[in-house]
This record gives structure tokens, C-alpha cells and sequence, in this order.
């Protein structure tokens, strides 16, 4: 049973180091928000259509819009609240 | 509670009538292994390869290959020694894809395909990125973050294309930008991207270290003999840019790569070495504020002695970039304003001098390179200025580039509507496209393009032409020869076409036929007779015995037929003496015949083996012409109606297969049917027929594109032609004419000759692969949505654009500009933007050689100049559709901005018309905001002495508290959708009043359909909402909705309870209230109980069953529910941002169903999407694909191999050609 359980535990582990984004115990909610915005940014510059849309409408090239977009996801939803156990 | 699935078992069939024509991504190689380069675009979901033609300067498209996936990147990549580009196409498929182009074939080949990951655009799957080695070892598959993979490739013994399992290059937390393969000559292959490490970013609550972070720009060997990836250097870069180009490396150049950022491009590269900066020259234009360019696109020629590249900015601006280097080390960077040019999502720069620039939006243009850009008139900027000085200049008309061709392009289509104004029996497609200065409206009427050679009078009314060689080896046409009623018309073609008299044919007679025969020999059929005018002038003539006269004939190089008034046939052959002589035998036929053809003669016979004859019986009968069975009956076939005219034309075989002939048959009743005619026992087999129109059809064979077509003239001519294997039938977009003829000269080998009432055409065919037939109206700013009056033929567009300034605006800043300048001197761009390289005033100035007194640059050709965001400037503009005239315009305040527009007669105003439009003032698309809300009513009046309502006068303005997306007219009041409150308006003296109103929508309206009391409302991301209107108790409350979130952009009510809505995100459903929740509403007089009983979390009690689900792959801009040809049944068509155009049928019989569901089946399996994205999952790619086949699949099996169309065949229990008419006719049913 222990065993099972560590086992589980490190598939976890291996899972969450492979794909981003996977969620664990203590993911906080700006965490879990960050991942979903850069999800979606992703998927506005990977089909086109989307990226049309965001550009018509700021009225700005597809090249601008993608590096717009590309640079809001290096922080998408500013910086993280500070943790509780770190004060 | 158990509910019985009430909704019916409804199957559609989706099918795409007109492909997009944006290109997203488009590279250059030699693909077919020779000389000639060819070019590969990327159109989202399809992969087509183009040849550009150097000498007529045109695009051809080869091959068209639909992925069923998104094309997100194309690298050609060419093995050391090669001469033939493989390439690598990244998707969403999760696997990299390796393609070569089979010349044989005419098709794309997949020669790997390995798999990585997940399906899907994510974010850690590679496919965004590819960057290949140049000298084509290798080639590195990235994604947006973290995974980034490295692909060796090799050939083995038997020099076939291999390739490695993969090497990883991965770094976790770290966003890319952009990577390209780096120059290195045959040292190992380096790879560099462009990165952001943001996981201190993600750690850090202060704030500062996003502040603080740099973009890094690193490089990747690959290590050929340890078989491994490793991070060579990482350097951090000033500021963040989007862009790199590889630099020719080893023996050709300094290597390195150039990185783009705003407004500068450096040159960088591993090692120890200087960077070398430029600043991009920025446009000098009083109006425009002042921000740093990106870099949209570059392209690079390279010679053996030198290279430059062509790099584009985000305004359009070309600009040639050139280095200077020794040994290795860049030294410094010239740059100098070339042309400008739409703005480009690629540019392929082909060895031969043309620039294929593939537009972002709107038309793609090919271009000649005129000159080099060595104008010494010119400034050239170089890199050894500060890097604070930014050098400013004029755009002007194009000098170094001449444009050779222009491609079409509809997208992006904003919004489309279909009616038939022009009276043609199909509807034609009225839509915005485009987008800022270079937007349109255009008409799109289903037909092919006809160009109008020449048109000239005659003196009479003529009723047939024929265009006649006077030698077999003659490259042109010698005589036109006209019939009239009682007299023949001959004119000679040359410089001039005028009449002569020694052609040899008699002028007294009309005619039945002119034609050459034999060699050098004419041949003129007349009712009385036969005249053969040999190349001597020597006439031998046979006359009709006694009272009878010729009433039909038939003719080809070789052979006459001719009926007589005693329904007898005399068959004629011409013998190797080039005598014609008559065989023996004449026989009588039991019907009056109507219509003959003969077979064309094959190119190793002496003559043609079949006469096709058509009878008053309504039958077609074909005749055997070999001399051992001289006229004896082969073949009968009965028809739907008398036939009118016949034409057997020969179709060569695909790849080696043998040709067939094929027989026309026209009708008098309009029908037009093609059989196929087997060549050796003349057996007729697998008979199309279509509906043309109501006149009786005449067949006249021709040329199209180098193979042999047939010209059907009925109420409109329509050609039936071959094009890229396929049959194909379209209608021209033409005038009715009443007889034609193949026509050949020097300017024009492929040219058709007519005749219309009293004048004399000569026309000519050139894009036979666009369906669609475009006029076009400019428009002045991004169109946003528009009605279209049926009866008068009026439209009115309402359009807008961001981060521009009004005409009055403009003028007031300018006077202002020019007064500040008077008064202090001072600057007069702001320059507040935070892209800016500096804030220094000096370099914002614009310098010394561009005075800031110049006049603004011209709209239409530069684009307006984009200002600061969040300026709206916006027009009403009201357009004669038919005419393509601009009646009047409505210019709107600064900063206004329009959503919605409707027309309606209010019953308060009594008899007026009046026009609302919803707008927003201030409006902030990033956050969101806007300052005020407003409709406006405008009176729709006719100008004195007109009946055409054209003239648009304000009357009021509403304030509203949220943004009107919405208006339609609804019982004699208006209903709007202001923000999530659906709220009906009547008509008041000083503004709309409201009467009723509904809170409880969840984000915005974006749509409402009324039909009776019942009012659907399309919700930006929940869906649609069923909505009853009670009179009595004035509430209009939700009675039903949907259970899945949908972004919507368009809807249609196809009945009273079904709706079909299409989504942001490229999925169409259609939607039905089940039976029994129309039942609770109308057994419920009061409505009380759906008022009240109001479900979980502002759901409605009653929910809506999906019917039918699909992806498109496209966003869906519009849905209509029309008929699409004179005779066909309703369906739904569609319209995409992308500018396709596309049809969802219903299938009337299950049977149909079936056997579409199962030819889908096999296809899925027998012939799955190239890319290796499983066909089911893409059509299921957001919400399970549901009673939807996919037409686009299904008519690909006309595609397949002879083998494979057997076998599919066989697992239905049909025959190819069953399976292949059957595709037809379900085609022709409903679309063209």
C-alpha cells in the first residue's frame, strides 16, 4: 500500500514536470489563473482565426499582435500573492 | 426527469464551395527537382503549391491538399547535394510531417511522419516553431514553450530521405519567440531562438523581477558526433524582440543571425563578437504617432558574390538591408527604403525576380523586381549613426517594383449576405472585406470571370460564327464567317478583321458549317449543298438531291455527316487524295434528327469511329463510321427530353491512364446531360445530368487551359472543363450569347468567338479555379456590419477603425501642428508610447531632411496613421449594391464607434423608415471600457423624384448604459441587446422609450432573431437563449437554453424552434428546442410558470438538445438559409472570416446518409489527412463532431488511386463511378 502510494506520488511528480501547468495539493489560484491565461494565449497565436479576431480589432498586424501576446505571457495576471509561511 | 430525445434524426453534409484564399506562411524551393522555383503557402487548414509563371507573370496553382489539421509553420529544407526540396510541415497533428512533391502525381507525398505529443495547438507540443539547418542536416521543431526537438536527417544506400529519432533541446519555463537555423556551413549545425525565462517572474510577488527580465537569445548545437543538443550560449538581449533571420554563414557570409525588435535590427552571433545595431527609418507623417516598427516579414536573395534582404515593416514599408563584412565579422548595416507594399504575413523572393508578397489581409500581389533599390536620389541610413538618431522618410509610389499579378483574396470577410439583385436565379454574395483603408465591399456572382477581347457590331443579327484555320500548322485563325439568315459573311483576320471575298465560300447562302478539312481544304455546309474548297481555290461541290436540303450536319477534320429534309443521312470521308467521297449507302432514320457530333479524330487515326446522333424520339443514338460496319446502329439511350445539341470532346487519363471520350448532350428543356463513351465499343455509361436554365442548350466544343471543354449556352453560358483532374461545370459570367466558336490568335490561343444579338465577341477565360466572380466598392475604414434592402438594392455599412483619427481631426491637429510650430518650435508627434527605443526629444523629432510641414500621406495607399489607442473614427455609408456607388455618408464624432445597425418601420411613425445603428464612444478593446453608449436614429428617406429610400437624416440619440451589439425590428418596435439586457424601444420625439426588458443574459447580446412572439438571443460566450415575448403581460422572459458554453458570431433561426449557431472558435451547431418544451410554454397561457421556475445559477427550466455539431476549422462569420442554384434545394451556406464559402445540406433520404457515413468511414481509413491529424478528432476538435459528414472528405475520393477508388467502391457495393455520380449529384442538388 505504502509502496502503491509513493508510487503514485512520483508518477504525479513525473507528470507535473512534464506537462506545465499540471495541477498538485497546494496549487494556488493565481498559479492555476497564470497557466490558464498563457494556455489561452497560446491558442490565440496557434489558430489563426483567433489571432484575425484580436487584430481587426486592436486594428494592428498580425506580427504586433502576436509579440503583444507572446509578451503577456511572460506574467499574465502580474505578480503572485505572497506567501503566508514565507512572512 | 426523463426526456425523450425529441429532436429529429437530421444528418447535414458539409461542403466547402469556395476554399479561402489567405495565406498564412509561404516558402520557396525547388519542390519538383527542377530549375523552377516553386512556392508552398500555408492557408490554415490547407497546403497549396503555387508556380509562378516568370513570363505571363501569373500564379498557377498545381496542387491543392486539404490537412485537416492547422498548418502553423512550413520549412523546405534540401539534403547537402540535392537538387529537391523536401518539406517539413508543422501542425497541430503532434507530429512532424516531412513532404515531397510528386511530379507524377501532381500531389503531395509523405515521405515521414513522427509523432511527439498531444494533438492540439498547446502550449508545450512542438509545431509553432521550425528552423532547419541550411546546409539541411537537420531541422529543430519548437514549441511556445519549454519542448523544442531536433530531427537529424540522412539518406540511405538507396539515397532515400532518413530521419533520427529526436533529440530534446527542452527548457522548462521559458517562452519562445521565434527560432531559426543558423548558417554554420558544415560545422555542426547551431540552431538559435529567441527566449524568456520567466519562472523568477512567477516566484517573485514584488513585481521587479518582471521589471528587470531580458529576453535572451540563445544558441543550440547539435553535436553530429555525439548525437546530442546542447545550449551552446545564451546572450541577453537590450529589449525584446519578435524576430530572426538567418545571415549566410561559411563561405558565403559572416553568419549569425539578425535580430528584429521594435523599431532596430541587429546583427548577433555567438562567440566573441559586436553586435552591430540599425534603426529602422520611421514614416514622416505629421499625423502618425510615433512609435518604434516591428518587423512583419523578410526575405532574402542570395548570389554567389553578395545578398541582401528585404525586410518589411508592420505599416507596409519595404526596406533593403545590406551588410558589410570581412572574415567573418560585420563591420556595419546599410538600410534604405525600397518600395512599399501590403503588408505581408510572408515574402518569397524567387531567383528570377519576382516578389510574392502573401498579404496579411486582402489581395496577395506578385511583383517584378524593376530595379535594385540603387537610386543615389535616395538616402541610405547606415549603422554607424548613434543609436539614438532615427531617421524619417517619405513612402512613395512604387519605383523598384512593378506588380505582375493579383491574387484575390476575400479575407478577412467581416460579414456577408446573399440575395439576388442582379436576377441571375442564383443568389449572389454581398460582403465586407478587408480591413482599415484597403476595405471593400464586395459582389461576388457565381461565375467564372470572362475578359472581353473585342466587341464589335454587325449588320445584322447573325445566328452562328465559326473561326476557321486555313492551314492545320497555322498558329491563328484566318476567317471568321458569319451566317445570317439569307447570306454568309466572311471576314479575314490580321491586323484588322474586315471582309474578303476570296475566301472560297459562298456569301449568298447562310450557313450550316464552316470548318477546315484535311490539311489546307475548307468545307462549307449549306442547305443546299456540300462546298469543299481545296487549297488551290479548286471547289468541288455536292449538291442536295432534288427538293431536299441539308438540315444538320456534322463535322471534323476528317469526316461529314449531313441529314436531309427526307431524314435521310449521307456520310462523307475524306481519302488520303484529300477527295471527298461520298459512301455508297444513305440511310433513313425513323425520327427527325435533331442534333449529330462527331468523335474528334484521335491524334494516330485516320478517322473517328463514332457519330452520335439525336433524335426527335427523345433519344440519343450512336452510329459506328468503321468501314466494316458503316452506320449501323451501336448504342441507344433515352433521354429526359428532345435533344438539342450534342459535342463528344476527348478527356486525357490522370497519371498514364487511358483518356475517354466523353458525349454532351444538350436538351431543349434546359437540361444539359455528359455521358461517358467508351472508346472502343462507343457504349454509353455513368450519364451526369444538371439544369442549365430554361432555354434549349447549345454545345460548342473549346479550350480551356490546354485541355478540351464544352461551352453550354442556355439562359447563361456554362463551361464544362477539366481542372486539376477534376470535372467541372460554371457558369461564365456573361451575357447570354447565341452561338460560339473556338478562336485562336497570337495574343490569344485559347480565345472563344460569339455571337449576341447583333454584335460579334471575342472573349477569353483566365482563372478557371475561382468560382466566384468579384466587383468591388472601396470603403474607408474596417467594415463592421451592414443590411442589404432587397427590393431597392441599397445597402448601408456601418465601419470603424481603432487608433485613427476623423477627417475633422485630422484637419484640427494639422492647423494645430502648424501653429505650434509657428509659435515654440515644438514637437509635434507624442510620443507616449511605451515601444518607444527612446524618449529622448531629440531623436522623436523628426531630423533635419523630412520637414515636419509636409502634407499627411495618401490614405488609400498608405494606410491611415495610426494614432493612440482608443481613437475611434467611424462613418455610416449608404452604397448602391447594383450600381457599385457610394450615395451618402454619415461621418461620426471622433472617438464614436459603431456595433449594430437595423432598419424598421417603428407602427408609431406611421409609413417611415427609419435607420438605428448602435455605437459606443471611447471604447478601450484591451480593458474593455468604454465612456458612453449610445443608438442613434436616423430617418431612411428618398431624395426628391426618387423612390429609392437613400437618404439618411439624425433624429435622436439614446443613451444606453452598456454596449449595443444587437438591433432588430420586432413587431413594429425595436429589440436591442445592450450589453446583457435584451430591451424592446419604441419610437419617441426626443429619444427611444423602452417598454420591456429582460436583465438576465449572462455576458452580452451579440444577435437576436425573432420569429412570432419568440426571440432568440445569441449570447458573446453562453450560447443562445430562447426568449418568449407575452403582449398581454408585456415580459419577455427565457424559456430555454443551451447546456455547452458557445462563443457565438453568427446565428439563424432555420425554423421556429431550431437554431443554428456558429462560434469564435470555428464550430457550427444547430440546436433545437425539444417538442415538448414548445408545448409547456403555449399550454402555460399566463407564462408564469417559466418566469418563475427559474432554474440553478440563472439557467433557464428547459434546456436545448444539440442536433448537429461540427468544425469547421474556421470562424464562421455569417449563416443563411438559401438556395443556391436555379433548381436546387434549401441548405444552410456559410461564410468564414478566412473568406471560404460553404454549405451544410440535409440529407432528405437516410439511405443517403448511410452511404455517405460509410464512403466517410472508409476515406477516414483508406486515405487519412496527410499531416497525421486524425480526421474525427479535427472535426471534433472543440465539441464531439455529431450527424455532420464531411463533404471536403467524402469528394476526395474522386482523388484516390484507381485501386483504392475499386476498393472503397467495393465495400459500399458499388461501381467507382456510382460512388463518383453519386458525389455529383448530391453536389448539384444544392451548390454548384
Amino acid at each position: 500500500m505504502a509502496e502503491s502510494r509513493y508510487n503514485i506520488h512520483s508518477q504525479q511528480e513525473h507528470l507535473q514536470s512534464k506537462y506545465m501547468g499540471t495541477g498538485h495539493a497546494d496549487t494556488t489560484k493565481h498559479e492555476w489563473v497564470t497557466n490558464q491565461h498563457r494556455d489561452t494565449y497560446t491558442s490565440m497565436i496557434g489558430h489563426e482565426g483567433l489571432m484575425d479576431y484580436v487584430s481587426i480589432a486592436e486594428n494592428e498586424s498580425r506580427e504586433r499582435t502576436r509579440f503583444n501576446l507572446l509578451q503577456r505571457m511572460i506574467s499574465p495576471c502580474g505578480p503572485p500573492v505572497k506567501k503566508a509561511d514565507a512572512e | 426527469m426523463h426526456r425523450k430525445s425529441t429532436a429529429p434524426d437530421v444528418h447535414l453534409y458539409n461542403l466547402t464551395l469556395q476554399k479561402t484564399a489567405r495565406i498564412n506562411q509561404a516558402v520557396h524551393g525547388n519542390f519538383a527537382g527542377t530549375k523552377q522555383q516553386l512556392i508552398v503557402v500555408g492557408r490554415g487548414k490547407i497546403l497549396e503549391l503555387l508556380k509562378p509563371d516568370s513570363t505571363t507573370g501569373n500564379l498557377t496553382s498545381l496542387c491543392v491538399t486539404e490537412i485537416y489539421g492547422v498548418v502553423r509553420s512550413l520549412q523546405p529544407f534540401r539534403l547537402t547535394g540535392g537538387n529537391k526540396d523536401y518539406l517539413v510541415v508543422g501542425t497541430d497533428s503532434g507530429r512532424i510531417t516531412v513532404l515531397e512533391y510528386d511530379t507524377d502525381t501532381n500531389l503531395f507525398k509523405k515521405v515521414h511522419q513522427e509523432t511527439f505529443g498531444k494533438s492540439g495547438c498547446r502550449r508545450i507540443v512542438p509545431g509553432q516553431y521550425l528552423a532547419a539547418d541550411p546546409k539541411g542536416r537537420a531541422v529543430m521543431i519548437g514549441a511556445f514553450e519549454k519542448q523544442k526537438l531536433v530531427y537529424i536527417f540522412n539518406r540511405d544506400a538507396a539515397a532515400h530521405l532518413t530521419i533520427s529519432s529526436p533529440l530534446e533541446a527542452h527548457k522548462s519555463h521559458t517562452i519562445v519567440y521565434d527560432t531559426v537555423g543558423v548558417d554554420v556551413g558544415f560545422d555542426n549545425p547551431i540552431f538559435a531562438c529567441l527566449e524568456v525565462d520567466y519562472e523568477e517572474v512567477d516566484e517573485d510577488p514584488t513585481g521587479e523581477a518582471r521589471q528587470f527580465l531580458t529576453q535572451s537569445l540563445t544558441f543550440y548545437e547539435l553535436d553530429l558526433g555525439l548525437n546530442h543538443v546542447v545550449r551552446k550560449e545564451s546572450i541577453p538581449l537590450d529589449e525584446f524582440a519578435n524576430k530572426l533571420v538567418s545571415v549566410p554563414g561559411g563561405s558565403d557570409g559572416p553568419g549569425g543571425v539578425l535580430v528584429c525588435s521594435p523599431g532596430r535590427i541587429t546583427w548577433r552571433t555567438y562567440g566573441e563578437h559586436e553586435p552591430v545595431a540599425i534603426n529602422l527609418p520611421r514614416r514622416d507623417d505629421p499625423l502618425r504617432t510615433d512609435r518604434a516598427p516591428l518587423v512583419t516579414a523578410v526575405t532574402m536573395h542570395k548570389t554567389k558574390r553578395m545578398f541582401f534582404f528585404l525586410v518589411q515593416t508592420e505599416e507596409g514599408d519595404l526596406f533593403k538591408l545590406t551588410m558589410v563584412a570581412e572574415k567573418g565579422e560585420v563591420s556595419g548595416l546599410i538600410i534604405k527604403y525600397f518600395d512599399t507594399v501590403p503588408v505581408a504575413n510572408a515574402m518569397c523572393l524567387l531567383r528570377n525576380g519576382l516578389l510574392f508578397v502573401a498579404a496579411e489581409y486582402g489581395n496577395h500581389h506578385l511583383y517584378q523586381i524593376a530595379s535594385l533599390g540603387d537610386n543615389e536620389d535616395e538616402p541610405s541610413y547606415l549603422s554607424i549613426d548613434p543609436l539614438d538618431k532615427i531617421h524619417y522618410f517619405r513612402p512613395r509610389d512604387l519605383l523598384n517594383l512593378a506588380l505582375v499579378d493579383d491574387q484575390e483574396s476575400l479575407h478577412p470577410m467581416i460579414a456577408c449576405q446573399l440575395a439576388d439583385l442582379h436576377e441571375e436565379e442564383t443568389p449572389q454574395l454581398y460582403a465586407l472585406c478587408g480591413r482599415g483603408a484597403k476595405s471593400s465591399f464586395r459582389v461576388l456572382r457565381h461565375g467564372l470571370e470572362v475578359s472581353e477581347v473585342a466587341v464589335s457590331e454587325l449588320p445584322g443579327n447573325p445566328s452562328a460564327v465559326w473561326s476557321v484555320k486555313r492551314h492545320v500548322d497555322d498558329e491563328s485563325d484566318t476567317y471568321l464567317v458569319l451566317s445570317f439568315v439569307d447570306k454568309t459573311l466572311v471576314l479575314g483576320i490580321g491586323e484588322t478583321v474586315e471582309e474578303v471575298k476570296d475566301s472560297g465560300f459562298l456569301e449568298e447562302v447562310p450557313t450550316l458549317s464552316a470548318s477546315r478539312i484535311g490539311d489546307d481544304s475548307l468545307l462549307q455546309v449549306y442547305p443546299g449543298g456540300i462546298r469543299h474548297i481545296r487549297f488551290d481555290q479548286r471547289v468541288k461541290e455536292w449538291k442536295a438531291p432534288g427538293s431536299t436540303a441539308i438540315t444538320n450536319c456534322a463535322v471534323n477534320e476528317r469526316q461529314v455527316v449531313i441529314t436531309l429534309s427526307s431524314n435521310e443521312l449521307v456520310y462523307f470521308e475524306l481519302d488520303r487524295a484529300g477527295q471527298l467521297n461520298e459512301y455508297t449507302e444513305r440511310i433513313e432514320m425513323t425520327s427527325k434528327v435533331t442534333a449529330m457530333a462527331l468523335a474528334p479524330v484521335a491524334e494516330d487515326a485516320f478517322t473517328s469511329q463514332f457519330l452520335a446522333l439525336g433524335l426527335e424520339d427523345n433519344t440519343v443514338r450512336v452510329l459506328s463510321l468503321d468501314p466494316s460496319s458503316c452506320l449501323q446502329p451501336l448504342r441507344m439511350q433515352a433521354l429526359p427530353g428532345a435533344p438539342s445539341s450534342l459535342c463528344i470532346i476527348e478527356i486525357a487519363g490522370q497519371a498514364g491512364e487511358p483518356g475517354t471520350l466523353q458525349l454532351h448532350i444538350g436538351l431543349a428543356n434546359g437540361v444539359v446531360s455528359r455521358s461517358t463513351m467508351d472508346k472502343v465499343t462507343g457504349d454509353l455509361s455513368d450519364s451526369r445530368t444538371r439544369y442549365l436554365g430554361v432555354r434549349e442548350v447549345r454545345l460548342f466544343p473549346v479550350r480551356a487551359h490546354g485541355h478540351p471543354a464544352v461551352l453550354a449556352l442556355s439562359t447563361r453560358p456554362w463551361i464544362a472543363f477539366t481542372y486539376q483532374g477534376q470535372p467541372r461545370m460554371a457558369p461564365l459570367s456573361y451575357e447570354a450569347l447565341e452561338y460560339a466558336h473556338m478562336f485562336c490568335s497570337e495574343q490569344l490561343p485559347e480565345g472563344i468567338v460569339a455571337v449576341a444579338k447583333n454584335t460579334l465577341r471575342i472573349l477569353s477565360l483566365q482563372n478557371l479555379g475561382s468560382i466566384f466572380n468579384q466587383s468591388t466598392i472601396p470603403l474607408a475604414y474596417t467594415p463592421r456590419k451592414f443590411f442589404l434592402d432587397e427590393k431597392t438594392a441599397i445597402a448601408v455599412i456601418i465601419e470603424g477603425d481603432q487608433a485613427t483619427l476623423t477627417a475633422q481631426e485630422k484637419k484640427a491637429r494639422l492647423s494645430g501642428a502648424a501653429k505650434k510650430e509657428e509659435g515654440d518650435d515644438d514637437m509635434m508627434v507624442d510620443d507616449d508610447d511605451d515601444m518607444m527605443v527612446d524618449d529622448d526629444d531629440e531623436a522623436s523629432k523628426p531630423n533635419g531632411d523630412a520637414a515636419p510641414s509636409k502634407p499627411p500621406l495618401d490614405v488609400q495607399q498608405f494606410g491611415e496613421p495610426r494614432v493612440e489607442d482608443g481613437r475611434w473614427a467611424s462613418q455610416i455609408r449608404v452604397v448602391d449594391a447594383k450600381e457599385g456607388k457610394t450615395l451618402q455618408t454619415v461621418q461620426l464624432a471622433q472617438d464614436e464607434m459603431l456595433t449594430s445597425i437595423c432598419k424598421m418601420q417603428f407602427t408609431v411613425s406611421q409609413g417611415f423608415t427609419h435607420v438605428i445603428v448602435g455605437g459606443v464612444r471611447g471604447w478601450d478593446a484591451k480593458k474593455n471600457t468604454f465612456a458612453s453608449a449610445f443608438i442613434d436614429t436616423y430617418l431612411f428617406s428618398a431624395p426628391d423624384g426618387s423612390a429609392r429610400l437613400t437618404k439618411l437624416d439624425f433624429v435622436h440619440r439614446t443613451e444606453v448604459e452598456a454596449m449595443p451589439c444587437a438591433l432588430t425590428p420586432f413587431a413594429g418596435r425595436l429589440i436591442a441587446g445592450v450589453g446583457n439586457i435584451v430591451r424592446i424601444y419604441d419610437m419617441g420625439r426626443k429619444k427611444l422609450l423602452r417598454k420591456c426588458e429582460n436583465k438576465h443574459l449572462p455576458s452580452r447580446v451579440v444577435d437576436i432573431e425573432v420569429m412570432g412572439t419568440r426571440v432568440v438571443v445569441a449570447d458573446q460566450r453562453e450560447s443562445v437563449f430562447f426568449l418568449k415575448y407575452k403582449p398581454t403581460e408585456n415580459v419577455l422572459s427565457v424559456f430555454c437554453d443551451d447546456t455547452t458554453p458557445r462563443w457565438c458570431t453568427a446565428m439563424l433561426m432555420v425554423d421556429y424552434s431550431t437554431v443554428c449557431v456558429a462560434d469564435k472558435f470555428g464550430n457550427v451547431s444547430v440546436l433545437r428546442c425539444p417538442d415538448d418544451v414548445t408545448d409547456t410554454l403555449q399550454e402555460d397561457p399566463s407564462g408564469a410558470k417559466a418566469f418563475w421556475a427559474r432554474g440553478y445559477l440563472n439557467g433557464a427550466p428547459q434546456k436545448l438538445v444539440q442536433v448537429a455539431n461540427f468544425y469547421i476549422g474556421e470562424i464562421v462569420q455569417s449563416l443563411h438559409k438559401t438556395t443556391l442554384t436555379p433548381s436546387g434545394t434549401e441548405c444552410i451556406a456559410y461564410t468564414t472570416l478566412s473568406g471560404s464559402i460553404g454549405a451544410l445540406m440535409p440529407f432528405s433520404h437516410k439511405e443517403d446518409a448511410e452511404f455517405f457515413q460509410t464512403l466517410e468511414l472508409h476515406l477516414r481509413q483508406e486515405h487519412p489527412p496527410i499531416c497525421g491529424r486524425d480526421h474525427l478528432a479535427f472535426r471534433s476538435a472543440y465539441v464531439p463532431c455529431k450527424s455532420v459528414i464531411d463533404g471536403d472528405l467524402c469528394e476526395e475520393y474522386n482523388m484516390l488511386s484507381a485501386s483504392l477508388k475499386s476498393d472503397i467502391a467495393d465495400g459500399l457495393e458499388r461501381t467507382p463511378q456510382e460512388v463518383a455520380k453519386k458525389l455529383e449529384e448530391f453536389r448539384t442538388r444544392y451548390a454548384f
